[in-house]
């Protein structure tokens, strides 16, 4: 677990007048899955989106897998983003494809010569690691909030990343669905061997998947360290996090 | 460390022209990725097909009944001014010039830019607020090229397919009316109403074809690519590509037609 695959330095980032990332510090090693925890608005998103480099930094460093994103021409973008995956807050399934297809269309893009039998079997692959096989066939419209998740992080899965960014990957669902997002995550960890960030609100997805926790406010981390290192603390905005939480 | 963050703008003229320099600044560097995007191979040939099949086919039914009544509503409305000097004999001629220097292209393209163009503009929007663009950027997928040059491209295919059938379908409406009251025949007609028609209608109107297939193209995929404030958003680019198409379409005309009487 020592090799770094995210180091990010004193990032900071605005939109305007909304100064949303104020100077974040974080580290994420091969096979770790780190928990950014933070109420709505607190800069979660921002901070994925510009690993992914869908959002460009004011200051500061953003290195993955040893490169740094906000100085890679777009050709050096697009071989980063092969190995960096990210599962969409609503799976941001295209809606005018099938299941299948829509799982098909990565792999077909970034492979132009690939065999048709070559992607109805990757396909199939992780469609059985998410537990979905039966959907292939399915519009996303026809599926549950979990399932449409599900499917997104097959979709991610196909391209084999080595970096999983998760965005809130258990909002909006019901318990059970939630406990077995959070296995899925897991489960992608150990079985493809990912790097994971997950960005969310849900203290439960936060103490199932999490090895590292770190808590987010007003655009900076107050508190990192795994589950009980964070949540022993009597730090107002941790305690209000947890009761909350726990009391829902 | 502060000082690093941006500080919000302060706007040089006001808040609105400066506004709108910006989108005329951000159009022409959207046109430009455009045609920069279009020559970089390789080309979306399926996609361009499908987006054709979308924009042409699926236009034709409408472009069709459209086409036809134009040709004959314009046929019954000129006819009693021309019968007053006994002149229902140039009734094709004058209606081939119409329908083919000017109601064709106008036609169709109002028809697309209100059917097609509000579709293109509603469709990339709904991608944008539900991240599936950004989902094809981090899948690294160029989704610029995928979504935007294959739209384009199609639109400016088949425009120009379509303004040529609304011409035809527009002179049929015209002949059946022809036909009922004069006993005008198929032939005569023809020969008739190509009479007074030359070549450089011809390439006048194409060349308005290639155009509004083109402003409708980029229009409404730059409103829907660039769209904003969730569903709302879909809405405003879908209505916004509509009516910016139709006011850029009568302008062009304008401008073309200016051009090609001062050649004539």
């Amino acid at each position: 677990m020592n090799e770094k695959v995210i180091d990010i330095h004193n990032l900071y980032k605005s939109f305007g007048s909304n100064h949303v990332l104020r100077g974040i510090d974080i580290d994420v090693h091969k096979g770790e899955n780190v928990v950014v925890l933070g109420r709505s608005g607190t800069g979660k998103s921002v901070l994925i989106k510009i690993i992914a480099g869908l959002l460009q930094p004011d200051s500061g460093t953003v290195n993955v897998l040893g490169q740094e994103v906000d100085k890679l021409d777009s050709v050096a973008l697009r071989e980063l983003r092969l190995k960096v995956g990210f599962c969409f807050q609503h799976g941001a399934l295209y809606d005018s494809m099938t299941v299948g297809e829509n799982l098909a269309f990565p792999l077909k893009r970034n492979t132009p010569n690939i065999k048709h039998e070559q992607v109805k079997r990757m396909v199939s692959v992780v469609l059985e690691a998410v537990g979905l096989a039966k959907t292939i066939d399915q519009m996303p419209s026809e599926l549950s909030g979990g399932q449409r998740k599900r499917i997104g992080i097959a979709r991610t899965l196909i391209l084999r990343p080595d970096i999983m960014l998760y965005d809130e990957p258990t909002a909006g669902l019901d318990p059970i669905t939630c406990t077995e997002i959070n296995n899925l995550i897991n489960e992608v960890q150990r079985r493809f061997h990912t790097s994971s960030i997950i960005i969310t609100h849900d203290l439960a997805c936060a103490k199932q998947t999490g090895d590292k926790i770190v808590v987010m406010k007003e655009g900076k981390f107050v508190k990192q360290g795994n589950f009980e290192e964070v949540f022993s603390t009597q730090d107002d905005l941790i305690k209000e996090f947890y009761d909350y939480n726990f009391i829902q | 460390m502060d000082s690093n963050i941006e500080q919000p703008e302060k706007p040089v003229i006001s808040k609105g022209i400066d506004g709108f320099f910006k989108d005329i600044y951000n159009i022409f560097l959207f046109l430009i990725r455009i045609f920069k995007e279009a020559f970089k191979g390789p080309v979306e040939v399926r996609e361009v097909i499908r987006q054709c099949y979308q924009v042409g086919y699926k236009s034709l039914a409408l472009i069709t009944m459209t086409g036809f009544i134009t040709g004959l509503v314009f046929t019954k409305q000129s006819r009693p001014s021309l019968s007053e000097f006994g002149a229902t004999s140039w009734l094709p001629s004058l209606i081939s010039i119409a329908v083919i220097r000017a109601l064709a292209p106008l036609v169709t393209a109002l028809i697309t830019a209100g059917k097609v163009g509000s579709g293109i503009g509603a469709e990339l929007a709904s991608m944008r607020v539900t991240e599936q663009i950004d989902a094809m950027e981090v899948s690294a997928i160029n989704p610029f090229k995928f979504l935007v040059v294959t739209r384009v491209m199609a639109t400016t295919i088949s425009i120009p397919i379509l303004v040529a059938y609304t011409g035809l379908v527009g002179m049929l409406g015209s002949f059946l009316d022809i036909h009922l009251n004069e006993q005008t025949s198929f032939t005569s007609f023809f020969q008739e109403a190509f009479k007074n028609i030359y070549f450089l209608d011809f390439i006048t109107t194409g060349i308005k074809a290639v155009v509004f297939g083109f402003t409708i193209g980029v229009v409404s995929c730059y409103q829907g690519y660039n769209a904003s404030q969730g569903t709302q958003g879909v809405g405003k680019a879908a209505n916004t590509s509509v009516v910016v198409s139709m006011f850029l379409i009568f302008l062009e005309e304008v401008f073309i037609v200016q051009i090609a009487n001062s050649i004539r």
